[in-house]
């Protein structure tokens, strides 16, 4: 049984991680309906940045935490505006190659200009263990989860009940329509470039922090799997990222813990298949018929 | 109409592709080796710098050009009584097969180099085979590991083929009699890295030399970060100690998660994990009971004056203390230098033979004597890590 919950909160602390990555997937893909390939690769940026502001300027972990979202923010405009914006009415399929393709460039050019070495995290929070009736949780493990939740939570706030998170939803449902009653299109599309990717920001910072590695290839797996969570909560919807990627987390760990460990990707995408197969709209999705 | 049309354009290119390999064949049996042009021995590397394996691979570079650098500083190589600079032509393979295959021939077709320093895996050193063979190339792989690397299908040995460190089955079964006769553990679980034939190749030599029981073998991929479920079960079955083949980046996690989680067994590794940032990765106050095959001990270079040097040397030119892939590539270039020094000749084919008898050779990984199998004949030695320092040396013969 201690096993379990152990097992149990190593899979909240990796889910939570791919919570927030799917977030980001499922906004983006929301509203302007792109299969961001390169949000992987925000959060390897906010990781890296995280590690110079706390070696140069040996910031806390606060203020790394908050200087990389602005980081990731920044970053994920500026994909938008350069990569998307001049695409916006070309095929769908176009612009999701040239995200494979920003992706590829952001990782190769990170190796290129800072070494593909693997560099360790600064660790500015050392790490304490509580022992819980057996179960072992540490400070850094309560921390992932906590600063998840509340970004999390936050950001539903942000969704419906800002004036911005208004125009964000009616963009999603009908990008014609709001522009016609007078919603900044662009303007709406940036902001939730900006919000996603803060968000893998954070996330770079916090597996920075847990892990204690990080390179420039490291936002491709985790990239994919967060894509797979935002399927399984069904592409789209908030709360089905965040409930996607504490599954996935749970579900990895599960299969790892049965001696399955070689297996564990090959699972992760057995379930998009099964997902893509079965409930296609995935698990807090609409089950929207296509317009003809 | 359509038909006739297919039928053509079928013998056509049927034409073509025989034209093509008419012509391949005559270039390749005009000449046998590639012999020094213009008073300078070339030397390529066809090398990982960038990929999956890049962070070795630029490690392994570092070693290389410092040792031909070194050589030049002294005006070159001794050929016969007349000193001839190296040339180094530098070549990333990316970490793919097919890029190596091209990359190989570009180097023993274009550049015409008399030999080869490379590659850093064994599967981009397998595919450069071929085209080095036919080209009747020397190369010297400076860490592929698998036991059939210089091996054909048949079992005769890759007469081009040669390497400057262990091959798993060796190091695997000192490993695993380490394991069992030094650190009395009698209940073991593996964690090695399956995507790669380095971590493949030992877990497979462990098991076979292992007299206790394995109790668990689990697996993970490069690049993998959360070790924690995995680590979390091996508590619950009560090991003795994990041994984990893999590499640094890996192993590092492994080292600090393990620790983080309660558990305070041996952990036994490979030369993959032979490196400073190892301990870096792992936090130093979880780097204890760490144990490693390695062919390069800094404990033991204090015997060895050729290895002080190098490591003193290193250190001055990248402000960081040598890593083992640098020491190998070093070895690597050297090999060459000692098998053109014995033969009298930089000719490509000369070096093949050279390398193949060399014997006794003084390098910074030990005294190599390369066997019938060109495989390299060396010590070995297992270095422990107490609060991530190199606290102790274990000489194994």
């Amino acid at each position: 049984m201690q096993t379990f919950f152990q097992q149990v909160i190593n899979g909240l602390s990796l889910g939570s991680i791919y919570a927030l990555l799917a977030l980001g997937y499922t906004m983006v893909y929301g509203i302007i309906k792109l299969i961001n390939f390169a949000h992987g690769d925000i959060y390897m940026l906010g990781a890296f940045w995280g590690y110079y502001s706390i070696n140069t300027w040996h910031f806390s972990f606060i203020e790394a935490l908050l200087s990389s979202m602005i980081v990731g923010a920044i970053s994920g405009v500026v994909i938008e505006y350069f990569a998307y914006r001049p695409l916006r009415h070309a095929p769908r399929i176009t612009a999701l190659i040239t995200a494979i393709g920003v992706s590829f460039l952001l990782e190769n050019g990170m190796s290129y200009f800072f070494t593909s070495d693997t560099r360790d995290f600064p660790q500015i929070i050392t790490q304490h263990n509580y022992n819980i009736g057996g179960v072992l949780i540490s400070n850094i493990q309560i921390l992932i989860l906590v600063t998840a939740c509340v970004l999390m939570i936050l950001l539903q706030l942000i969704i419906k009940r800002t004036k911005m998170g208004k125009a964000m939803r009616a963009v999603s449902v009908d990008s014609d329509a709001a522009e016609m009653v007078g919603i900044n299109i662009n303007r709406t599309i940036s902001f939730t470039f900006a919000l996603g990717s803060s968000l893998a920001g954070a996330a770079g910072v916090l597996i920075g922090l847990y892990y204690n590695s990080i390179d420039p290839l490291m936002g491709m797996t985790p990239g994919i799997k967060a894509f797979v969570a935002a399927v399984l909560g069904g592409i789209g919807s908030v709360p089905g990222a965040s409930v996607g990627g504490f599954l996935i987390g749970i579900l990895e760990t599960l299969f790892q813990s049965i001696g399955l460990s070689a297996y564990k990707d090959a699972v992760v995408y057995g379930v998009l298949i099964i997902i893509l197969l079965v409930l296609p709209a995935g698990i807090f999705g609409k089950n929207m018929k296509e317009k003809v | 109409m359509k038909k006739a049309v297919k039928k053509i354009t079928y013998f056509a290119s049927v034409a073509a592709i025989a034209v093509i390999f008419a012509g391949c064949s005559t270039a390749t049996t005009s000449s046998k080796g590639n012999p020094v042009t213009d008073n300078t021995i070339k030397i390529g590397e066809n090398m990982e710098l960038s990929g999956a394996a890049g962070g070795y691979g630029n490690q392994m570079n570092q070693g290389i050009k410092m040792a031909v650098n070194e050589i030049n500083q002294v005006g070159g190589v001794n050929v016969n009584g007349k000193k001839q600079k190296f040339k180094l032509i530098v070549r990333d393979n990316k970490t793919s097969t097919n890029t190596s295959a091209s990359v190989a021939t570009q180097l023993v077709n274009n550049d015409k180099v008399n030999a080869i320093v490379g590659t850093a895996t064994t599967n981009a050193g397998t595919a450069q085979i071929p085209n080095i063979t036919k080209a009747a190339v020397p190369a010297v792989s400076p860490s592929a590991t698998d036991p059939n690397f210089t091996l054909q299908k048949n079992g005769k040995v890759q007469p081009y083929v040669f390497r400057a460190c262990y091959q798993n089955n060796f190091q695997g079964g000192i490993g695993a009699k380490f394991t069992y006769n030094n650190l009395k553990a009698r209940r073991v679980a593996i964690l090695y890295d399956n995507s790669t034939d380095y971590g493949t190749g030992l877990e497979k030599a462990f098991k076979d030399t292992f007299k206790g029981k394995v109790v668990d073998t689990q697996g993970f991929t490069e690049g993998d970060k959360d070790f924690n479920a995995i680590l979390t079960s091996f508590k619950n079955k009560k090991v003795d100690a994990i041994y984990v083949p893999g590499y640094y980046t890996e192993v590092g996690l492994i080292i600090k998660q393990a620790r983080q989680a309660g558990i305070n067994v041996p952990i036994i590794g490979t030369d993959g994990m032979a490196d400073p940032k190892l301990a870096q990765i792992a936090g130093n106050q979880n780097s204890n009971k760490i144990y490693y095959t390695t062919p390069f001990s800094t404990k033991a270079s204090e015997s060895n004056p050729v290895a002080k040097k190098f490591m003193a040397d290193y250190q001055k030119k990248y402000h960081t203390e040598a890593p083992t892939f640098s020491a190998l590539a070093y070895d690597s270039v050297n090999m060459i230098k000692q098998a053109i020094e014995d033969e009298k000749s930089a000719d490509s084919t000369k070096i093949a033979e050279g390398l193949s008898k060399i014997k006794n050779f003084d390098g910074v990984t030990g005294k190599i004597t390369i066997n019938k199998q060109h495989d390299p004949e060396k010590p070995i030695a297992i270095e422990q890590l107490t609060n991530g320092k190199v606290s102790n040396t274990y000489e194994i013969k």
